[in-house]
């Protein structure tokens, strides 16, 4: 179990608000390992992107961390004060987030922006600082580094910048690396280089990778395991190939089934009826019991859960027990 | 003309520039030359009625100006269209369900609009009879008719959307992106309306997206676009079982296929270029495997002698005479 770089434990985010505490996520458990890139996957709202945030201690106020535990590589880092948090974010943790432009400062030279990166986490000097941006630039497939490097954001096609933030995400060598829709802009021809890129950096510096997106068909081609969120609970976890193939929870296999295939023709693409929950109406028992074909009695009583050391699951009564009857709740 | 016989929208030689120059002073001082952006470039297909033509490519192939110009939201700069029907029974449903619903309106009066617009003397209780009509084609509730477009979520607007552009009863709808919004669960949910609705009323589509999966499952005939130009027109599954153009292929090869995931791809290098400076001779050659010099000096036309006009490709052109 070494090679555990983030083991995320019954993670709780509550927002209180004047109506009453929300709970945007609800006793989540994984852990990524070394090299491993693990997918989360959700519709928006479901809690994937406050799970990343969370990870990186950006939570805004009054979000908070209610229960849980995050240890990064065995440190424990969700009790951090925000100073100690900074020195973490960037350095053992890098980001990688949807809009490359917000990302950047439109006022600063790219390079400019990832040697004083660079000399923020390690002591080189400005002119060696300046040679490990140039060589940052070319890992990441930027032509001509020479000249780019001096220039400014927007001077940058969508691809491009997405790439120096992937770069500036690189500086410190992280452990772990969170990219929450990190090809969400992109066009799909510069969405597979980035996809691909993003694969190639994992497998040669064994950087763990939490990808957050809605995209299905993104964690396929990238990831190798995914976690389903529904609600702000973990519906299902499990390698890549499992899930999309044989998806084990009843949402799972509507989300799929709801995904126009390239191969197939269908007159009628599957549905799932209604629509998420709000935080503020999230049922009793299973979050999908009202929109889910399969529930019964146990599904409205109980929340079906995931044991935290699994890494394969689904939180669903009829997938771990093969009955909704009521259980020894009854 | 047996093809064109039934058609509701012919596009021929269609051009859309854009003025892009600098200021006129900077060009004075600064000896900059004008600047003009060819968004859609001599652009041509047909729609039958009761089909659904899809144009898909990258973002700034001049697809949703093609939207407009089909919409009359833009002039054209050269070419024509032809709509071989009642202009007022073209509609359009846009992309962002947030920006296109009046946030101060009621929903019954955003779906009235078009009905008072197009047709002032309707006496008001007619009027909101056919608005709770509406409302229950596209899935929602009479009683929604009271309520603001914020107290909706994405895929719903997206029907109220729907609903408006059914009130002037089209017979031809533009689409520019209509589910790129939203959840893919929500996405099939409004699709399949759509296509229900597509059925019941004999609408025709003009259905722009990016996503080539949606495409497949909507169109009769997709249209791919790169740099204002359309490089193939196929019928569906022709397009999907033997793509001719190496644009075409490159995109097909590049998009996440969940029946076949993780493959090992090499996704298609370089990017499309600025549509202010398009390369010479065939916009895509600098990207393309099978260039060769021609390619670079002359631009290829869609031939009436090979492939029936479907692809404008001189190497595509050179393996059809192969075969033959």
């Amino acid at each position: 179990m070494n090679d555990v770089v983030l083991d995320v434990q019954n993670l709780r985010v509550e927002f209180p608000t004047r109506k009453g505490v929300l709970t945007a996520v609800d006793d989540i458990s994984l852990q990524i390992r070394r090299g491993e890139i693990l997918g989360v996957v959700g519709e928006s709202g479901a809690g994937k992107s406050m799970t990343g945030m969370s990870i990186l201690g950006l939570l805004e106020p009054p979000g908070r961390i209610a229960a849980g535990t995050i240890h990064l590589s065995g440190d424990r880092i969700d009790n951090l004060d925000d100073r100690a948090m900074q020195s973490v974010r960037g350095r053992r943790i890098g980001a990688i987030f949807q809009d490359p432009l917000t990302s950047l400062n439109p006022l600063f030279r790219v390079g400019d922006q990832l040697i004083e990166t660079i000399r923020l986490h390690t002591d080189l000097d400005k002119s060696a600082a300046r040679e490990r941006a140039k060589e940052l630039m070319r890992e990441v497939g930027i032509p001509a580094v020479e000249e780019r490097i001096d220039s400014y954001p927007h001077q940058f096609s969508g691809g491009m910048r997405q790439r120096i933030v992937i770069a500036l995400a690189l500086c410190a060598e992280p452990e772990l690396i969170v990219a929450d829709e990190p090809t969400t802009a992109l066009d799909v021809s510069i969405q597979a280089q980035i996809t691909a890129l993003l694969k190639r950096l994992c497998r040669e510096r064994g950087t763990a990778v939490m990808l957050v997106t809605h995209d299905m068909g993104v964690i396929a081609e990238t990831a190798d395991r995914v976690a389903v969120m529904y609600a702000g609970r973990l519906a299902e976890i499990g390698a890549v190939d499992d899930v999309v193939r044989r998806p084990q929870h009843p949402y799972t296999t509507g989300l799929m089934g709801s995904i126009p295939s390239l191969r197939h023709d269908v007159e009628e693409l599957q549905m799932i009826p209604g629509s998420m929950p709000r935080l503020n109406a999230i049922p009793q028992g299973c979050a999908f019991n009202p929109r889910c074909a399969h529930a019964g009695p146990r599904c409205r009583a109980e929340v079906p859960k995931i044991a935290c050391e699994e890494t394969t699951g689904a939180a669903c009564w009829l997938a771990q027990t093969g009955t909704v009857d009521q259980g020894e709740a009854a | 003309m047996t093809l064109r016989s039934n058609a509701i929208l012919e596009v021929d030689a269609l051009e859309r520039r854009f003025d892009v120059s600098a200021p006129w002073l900077n060009r004075l001082i600064e000896r900059k030359p004008r600047k003009t952006l060819r968004a859609v470039d001599g652009v041509d297909f047909v729609i039958q009625r009761g089909q659904t033509l899809a144009l898909v490519g990258e973002s700034g192939c001049g697809k949703s100006t093609i939207a407009k110009l089909v919409t009359g939201l833009h002039a054209p700069s050269g070419g024509s269209i032809r709509f071989h029907g009642d202009r007022d029974r073209l509609q359009m449903i846009f992309q962002d369900p947030f920006a296109s619903l009046n946030p101060r309106w009621r929903v019954a009066r955003i779906i009235a609009e078009p009905l008072r617009t197009l047709k002032p003397d309707t006496p008001e209780a007619e009027v909101s009879a056919r608005v709770d009509e509406l409302l229950r084609t596209v899935g929602l509730a009479p009683a929604d008719g009271v309520k603001f477009p914020h107290e909706f979520s994405g895929g719903q607007r997206q029907r109220i959307s729907i609903a408006r552009a059914l009130a002037g009863e089209p017979e031809f709808l533009v689409c520019d992106e209509p589910t790129s919004a939203l959840d893919v669960s929500v996405q099939a949910q409004v699709l399949n309306l759509m296509k229900r609705l597509q059925k019941e009323m004999e609408l025709t589509y003009l259905f722009i997206s990016h996503d080539l999966s949606v495409v497949r499952h909507m169109a009769d005939v997709i249209a791919v676009m790169y740099l204002g130009r359309i490089v193939e027109i196929q019928p569906t599954a022709d397009l999907f079982a033997n793509p001719l153009h190496p644009y075409t292929r490159l995109l097909l090869d590049t998009i996440p296929d969940l029946d076949a995931p993780r493959r090992d791809r090499s996704p298609m290098g370089g990017e499309v270029p600025s549509p202010v400076s398009p390369p010479s001779g065939c916009s895509f050659h600098p990207r393309c495997p099978l260039a060769f010099d021609r390619c670079k000096s002359e631009r290829p036309q869609r031939n009436p002698k090979t492939h029936n006009r479907r692809v404008a490709c001189f190497a595509a052109d050179e393996g059809a005479q192969d075969v033959q």
